[in-house]
């Protein structure tokens, strides 16, 4: 994965760089000590690293400004960073950039339950959202699986999904407002407590931007009454085609469960060796989610297992108390943790049409083989949002080289077939050279033009979402 | 001029000499000067996968085929399209293009978000004439710019659209809708909150001043029965809910103020705060949806509220009525001269500059 060389002309003025942040952050909020910004060389996709210039930790929106306005008039590229979990390298360094990290403006600055909305600084983590709101009744709906560490500030950025969009959308349905800093230090308040844009909705194009806009400090949160209760059901099935027939039928009948979950054969095969929730042995499964009082979780249910039953199911479980949801569960959140016991493994995110889950799964294995690379399968069915797993041996030389091939593929088949590179984790690096498979040229252009507007000197996050050769004019300039 | 294909509307944008007046199906937007161009000739649903819950077609569709096409399925838009017509004394035919350009949401917004939370993607053609792709057909995508939102709701202002792929829902089995009489309009937004603040899954929520407080439930029989009696106990501080035939499409087309005279303001605010906004308003009448998170209302013509409500959490937008034309909402300096250079770097040479 390339990135641009750092200008050496930055390096050379980190001593000048490092004494203008200290003008305008507490000593302890500029982190320049060689050692000490190699805690900021990567994310969560960490086989790519380089250490920053520098890292700042701002407390508050005027020193966002503050840091944002001496980076512009130093020339020097700026690389946002929420809780630096993202899988697709979003938050990456390069040599010559000043890491902006959010992570110590976390507070909770409102909570309005008349009004269903929350304000925090954009640093909160996902999980403390729902955290200030839960006590009351509350939850904040766009549940990513890094939800324990990944702040709003990501989340916005990526415009995070999580396991029960199907039903409650991702973070651009789920977002009413930001406080956001531009390249230049001007502040300004998109959107916010109500629900919708007076003019365009710029809210809609800053979320899933990357970071290459402008930063966002807070942001107005939808929330939403907690449901009186949920529970899943497991399904095992002979074949993926069988599985997939019967979550376009489940959706076809008008049932819409806020999850349904899909593994095949060799996913469930490690996550029952790694966590022995006591899956049938088969070759695809699904779990499946409903939300409501007790008799109308029986009743989605009782729909969905009829349904079911006329696809021949190896097994139904239905579980009965929390204890057997929660072992439903426990197999589907391990299995990340099950493919890393094996192997080192990339996690894919394409989207493609529920139609074409099994000619693309068939493809999937085709590929696998060729490539002589194991590939497990695990994702959200009913947005059809995949997360295929390639498993990979860091330590093999070449082999890093050949997954990424592999990933590169499977991709290039979900766009073939109607879908999109990324559903959840967002281009980053890691599917930057990939753009052109999906966007012709005029498509780009477009987008490139929004970035020119919003940040004319290309020094946000620069080297993220377009393919270099497509943007370098820009970034020199 | 009335292009039939992508093609030929790239064509007549590029060799456009001064700004065109673009018209889908005419039942909103502001006349405006410059040569008209129609977007009905490019129609059509492209592609329905009832089961992926996806739906394609070209934007110069009309709206009813798009609605007959799902109900053939059990199926529907799920944002409620308003039918302002008759509010605003217009004929024509709504269009697919034209639902996506307003961003049309009806008393559902409250639950399940504005047209733009259901666009997967869209084509369309920018001021220099070139055919623009963004978003896919596919309900998870974040890949490159949301462009998709930025569109919705940009009523003609950055391109003609060309394409749109939405997300549809199933139509429920069935819904039932509670009344409480004669609240007042503080106690109507607080019944509001109360059944929107609850976990019985409310789909409308509209106040009728005089007429009554609306709350809709809407799913299965079985759970509809059990939440909206879940919800009337829930409700049992602000009076007996008495179950009624739900006015949703007259809620949702603005029905109440056809026959009062005088300009149609549209407000969008923090729901909490509309009983003291509408008090300081001085309208002839209004109308509550969203809980309170947009209010309507008829003003005696040429009255300017923004100028009598001062600053406030929202926007208020004016979408004439008589001889009126609309004006849009005014943004902050900043905020503004942003979406000013986004117009520009889409359209650099005003083609579509008549759109507001």
């Amino acid at each position: 994965m390339d990135m641009p060389a750092p200008s050496l002309s930055i390096l050379s003025r980190k001593a000048r760089i490092v004494d203008r942040l200290l003008e305008v952050l507490p000593q302890d909020a500029v982190i320049h000590d060689e050692n000490e910004v190699r805690a900021y060389e990567c994310d969560a996709l960490a086989a790519y690293r380089c250490p920053p210039l520098v890292a700042v930790l701002p407390r508050t929106t005027a020193e966002v400004a503050a840091v944002l306005r001496l980076c512009l008039a130093e020339g020097v590229p700026v690389v946002p960073r929420g809780a630096g979990t993202s899988l697709a390298g979003g938050a990456l360094p390069t040599a010559d950039c000043v890491i902006l990290g959010v992570a110590r403006m976390n507070d909770v600055l409102e909570v309005n339950y008349a009004d269903r909305y929350i304000r925090v600084q954009a640093g909160r983590t996902n999980l403390a959202v729902t955290g200030a709101v839960e006590g009351d009744g509350f939850f904040y709906a766009p549940d990513p699986s890094s939800q324990l560490a990944c702040a709003i500030a990501g989340n916005i950025a990526m415009n995070s999904g999580g396991a029960h969009c199907l039903k409650y959308g991702v973070t651009t349905n789920n977002l009413l407002g930001v406080t956001l800093v531009m390249m230049d230090g001007t502040v300004m308040e998109i959107g916010g407590p109500y629900m919708d844009a007076g003019g365009l909705d710029l809210l809609g194009v800053i979320c899933g931007s990357e970071g290459q806009l402008g930063v966002v400090t807070e942001a107005t949160l939808r929330i939403l009454p907690k449901p009186e209760g949920a529970r899943p059901v497991l399904i095992g099935f002979e074949s993926s085609e069988v599985a997939g027939a019967c979550v376009s039928d489940i959706i076809k009948a008008g049932v819409l469960p806020v999850a349904i979950e899909f593994m095949d054969g060799p996913c469930i095969k490690a996550c029952e060796a790694f966590a022995k929730a006591g899956y049938p042995d088969c070759e695809a499964l699904l779990i499946i989610e409903v939300e409501g009082a007790e008799e109308e979780i029986r009743h989605q249910l009782r729909l969905i297992t009829d349904i079911a039953r006329r696809h021949n199911p190896v097994e139904i479980r239905e579980a009965a108390d929390e204890a057997q949801a929660k072992r439903i569960w426990l197999g589907r959140k391990s299995a990340f943790g099950a493919m890393g016991q094996i192997n080192d493994y990339m996690c894919l995110d394409g989207t493609i049409p529920v139609s074409s889950l099994p000619h693309v799964l068939r493809r999937i294995g085709e590929l696998s083989r060729e490539y002589g690379l194991d590939v497990a399968n695990v994702f959200h069915a009913g947005d059809g949002n995949m997360h295929p797993l390639i498993l990979y041996d860091a330590n093999l030389p070449g082999d890093q080289e050949k997954c990424e091939a592999l990933g590169a593929d499977i991709l290039k088949l979900c766009v073939e077939v109607g879908g999109c590179l990324t559903g959840e984790h967002g281009v980053g690096i890691e599917k930057r050279d990939l753009m052109g498979v999906q966007y012709a040229p005029a498509d780009l252009e477009a987008q490139l033009r929004v970035k020119d507007v919003f940040d004319p000197k290309w020094l946000l996050n620069p080297a993220k979402v377009f393919p270099l050769q497509v943007t370098a004019s820009r970034r020199a300039g | 001029m009335r292009p039939e294909t992508e093609t030929e509307l790239c064509e007549i944008i590029r060799g456009a000499a001064g700004p065109l007046a673009v018209r889908g199906g005419g039942t909103r937007g502001r006349a405006v000067a410059g040569a008209v161009l129609e977007t009905g000739g490019i129609s059509g649903i492209r592609l329905y996968e009832p089961g992926a819950l996806t739906l394609v077609a070209a934007a110069g569709t009309p709206l009813a085929e798009v609605e007959a096409a799902l109900a053939a399925e059990g199926q529907r838009l799920a944002f409620e399209v308003p039918d302002l017509r008759a509010v605003l004394g217009r004929a024509g035919v709504s269009t697919l293009g034209g639902v996506v350009a307003e961003n049309a949401a009806g008393p559902r917004r409250v639950q399940v978000g504005a047209c733009r939370d259901f666009c997967l993607g869209v084509q369309f053609v920018d001021g220099r004439g070139d055919l623009i792709r963004n978003g896919g057909r596919v309900m998870k995508n974040v890949t490159g710019y949301d462009l998709v939102k930025l569109l919705a709701g940009s009523r003609g202002q950055l391109g003609v659209l060309t394409e749109v792929a939405l997300k549809v829902l199933p139509r429920p089995e069935t819904e039932a809708t509670l009344c409480l009489p004669g609240l007042s309009d503080a106690q109507a937004v607080a019944a509001m909150a109360a059944a929107l603040g609850s976990p019985y899954d409310v789909t409308g929520a509209a106040h009728l001043p005089g007429q009554g407080t609306f709350l809709r439930v809407e799913g299965f029989e079985g759970s509809v029965c059990y939440r909206a009696g879940q919800l009337a106990a829930v409700l049992r501080g602000f009076g007996v809910a008495e179950e009624v035939a739900g006015p949703w499409a007259a809620i949702r087309d603005v029905a109440a103020l056809v026959d009062v005279p005088g300009d149609l303001w549209r407000l969008s605010v923090r729901p909490s705060d509309a009983p003291g906004l509408v008090a300081r308003m001085g309208a002839e009448a209004v109308v509550y949806d969203w809980g309170g998170g947009l209010i309507w209302a008829r003003l005696a013509p040429g009255c300017d509220l923004r100028a009598r409500l001062g600053d406030f959490v929202g926007h208020a937008t004016c979408l004439g009525g008589g001889d009126a034309q609309a004006e849009p909402a005014p943004e902050p300096a900043p905020v503004a001269a942003l979406a000013a250079r986004l117009r520009a770097a889409f359209d650099p040479r005003g083609i579509f500059a008549g759109a507001v």
